[in-house]
Parts: structure tokens; C-alpha cells; sequence
């Protein structure tokens, strides 16, 4: 074994850990700010991984969109929605829990069981290295360009719909004046959909 | 500055590793997703599945087919449509909890039967 392959190694062993921690402390953590943070934490480790796998550019495209954009996007959500509320207890939660838990253990098995029993076309021919941004260039615009296409559609359809999900209704004018308002100070009085389990079963 | 790995170096590893991993990964994401009270939270863990896909085909792009690469074209518009996705949930998240001032996944029940 060289020893750039042993760095090899220790390297992947590294980031495995810092993946797996990472990934159960998500899951697990009951404050949901650290799960946020650590959830940065695995998409970097995730990067790592890929430098070790020669993709550079999908390395680098990981950290901007992962650890740049959605990581920062799912902090603001936290910080929106950030209300200390004490949550009901739900009858049979650690039923729920452990069955749970035995079903993923299951599919973690079956895919184990998968992975190690199918024959796989190793060796495959020799990575391209540091070619491969080339490459996913060539086949962004030729074999894979309709696919492409249509991601820029769909960035630009999510980019409207984020934007009218979660914008608020106001008025466009004064109720009683009829004067039109400053739009984005007043906010609709709106009910909340709230519906008390106890005020229905009471019905019947 | 180059971050390659030069030829016959990817032998060390074995393919088996990575797609443990990424099953670790999937398994964990999978328990966050039923289990999460928090409405945030499952969005994070629907993020953590959509990764351990993506370390799946990058792992299969290098070993198994390392000329063509189409591993990593895939994971690339993985990665576009995880971005939309989240874009898109967290809307729609911040507009339930104007609507019913909680995030907990169990007041959200008014489509159940």
C-alpha cells in the first residue's frame, strides 16, 4: 500500500465518520439549530467525498448549492418559524419509534445484501480525472441537453411558486376611503385554521 | 492546484464502501423523515436521502463508468431539482404555519380521513 493511498484511506474513513455522526445528530438532536449546522457539516463531508470519487466540479457545486443556498435557506425557515412551543404527547409515539427503527434496519440489509452479493463490471474502465468537467460539459450540450432544458424550467417554475406560496395577501386599497394603502405594511386579518379535536367530537 | 486522484488509485477503496455509506445515509434519512415532529426537520432529512442518492451515482460514475461519466451529469440535475425542492418546501411550510401557527407534523391533519 502507498502511502497516497493510505491518505486515500484515512481520508474516506474521516469523512464517513463525520457523515454518519453528522447524519444521526440531524435526526436525533432536539434542538433543530445544531441539526441545522451539522446538516452543513454533512453536505461539506458529502464534498469531501466527492473530491475523493474525481469529481471536482460536482464538489464544488455541492458546497455552492448545498452548504451555500439551501443550508442558509433552511436557517432563515428555522429562524421564521422559530416559536418555543411544547408539543403534545401523541399515545404509542415509542411504538411508532421502534418500528420504525427495525424497518430501516431492514432496508439497511437489504441494500447491504444488495450491494455485496451483485456483480458488479469492476474494474470499469480508468477514471477521467480531472477531465471530467470537460466531459459533463459536452454532456450538458449534446446527448443530455433537453434534460437541461428543462431543469432551467423548473428552477424558474420553483422560483415562482416559492415566491406566491409565501408571499402575504394585502389589501390593494382602504376599505372604507378606497384610497389605495401602502402596499407590504398592512397584513389581511386572517383567520387561523386551527380546529380543536375536542370541539368536533363534542358535534355528534 | 488540483484536487485529481491519479489512475489506478481508486482501487483502494472498495465500491462497497461508498454504497454502505450512502445506505447508512438513506436508512437515516428514512427514520428522521417518519419520525420528525418538526416540520423543518423533515425537510432536512428528505435533503439527507437525496444525498446519499447523489453518493450513490457519483460512486457507480467513478467505478464503473469512468469515461463517460454520466454519473455525475445525473447528479447534477439531482442536485438542481433538491434545490427547487427545498425552495418549494420551505414555502410552503412558512405558508402552514401562518395558516396554523405550529410546525408540529401532527396538527397537520386536515386532509386525513
Amino acid at each position: 500500500m502507498t502511502i497516497a493511498s493510505t491518505t486515500q484511506l484515512i481520508c474516506f474513513l474521516v469523512l464517513a465518520v463525520t457523515l454518519v455522526v453528522g447524519s444521526l445528530g440531524v435526526v436525533l438532536l432536539p434542538n433543530i439549530v445544531y441539526s441545522a449546522f451539522l446538516l452543513g457539516g454533512v453536505f461539506l463531508s458529502m464534498a469531501g467525498l466527492y473530491l475523493l470519487l474525481n469529481a471536482s466540479f460536482v464538489a464544488a457545486a455541492q458546497i455552492l448549492v448545498y452548504v451555500g443556498a439551501v443550508n442558509v435557506l433552511i436557517l432563515f425557515a428555522i429562524m421564521l418559524v422559530n416559536k418555543k412551543e411544547t408539543l403534545a404527547e401523541i399515545p404509542g409515539l415509542v411504538v411508532r419509534k421502534v418500528l420504525s427503527g427495525l424497518v430501516c434496519v431492514g432496508l439497511f440489509v437489504l441494500i447491504l445484501r444488495v450491494a455485496f452479493t451483485t456483480n458488479w463490471a469492476l474494474p470499469g474502465p480508468p477514471p477521467v480525472g480531472e477531465e471530467a468537467t470537460i466531459r459533463i460539459g459536452e454532456h450538458l450540450f449534446s446527448d443530455y441537453l433537453l434534460p437541461f432544458e428543462l431543469a432551467s424550467v423548473l428552477l424558474l417554475m420553483a422560483m415562482i411558486g416559492a415566491i406566491v406560496l409565501a408571499r402575504r395577501d394585502v389589501f390593494s386599497s382602504d376599505v372604507i376611503t378606497g384610497e389605495p394603502v401602502d402596499q407590504g405594511l398592512l397584513e389581511k386579518v386572517r383567520t387561523p385554521l386551527l380546529i380543536e379535536k375536542p370541539a368536533l367530537e363534542k358535534t355528534p | 492546484m488540483t484536487f485529481a486522484i491519479l489512475p489506478g488509485m481508486g482501487e483502494t477503496i472498495p465500491l462497497q464502501a461508498y454504497l454502505g455509506l450512502a445506505a447508512v445515509l438513506f436508512c437515516t434519512g428514512v427514520w428522521g423523515l417518519i419520525n420528525s415532529r418538526n416540520a423543518v426537520r423533515v425537510l432536512m432529512s428528505i435533503e439527507l436521502m437525496l444525498n446519499a442518492v447523489n453518493l450513490n451515482l457519483m460512486a457507480f460514475s467513478n467505478y464503473i463508468d469512468g469515461q463517460l461519466i454520466r454519473g455525475q451529469v445525473f447528479t447534477i440535475f439531482v442536485i438542481t431539482v433538491a434545490a427547487a425542492e427545498a425552495a418549494v418546501g420551505l414555502a410552503i411550510l412558512l405558508s402552514l404555519y401562518r395558516n396554523r401557527e405550529t410546525v408540529d407534523m401532527e396538527r397537520f391533519n386536515l386532509l386525513r380521513w
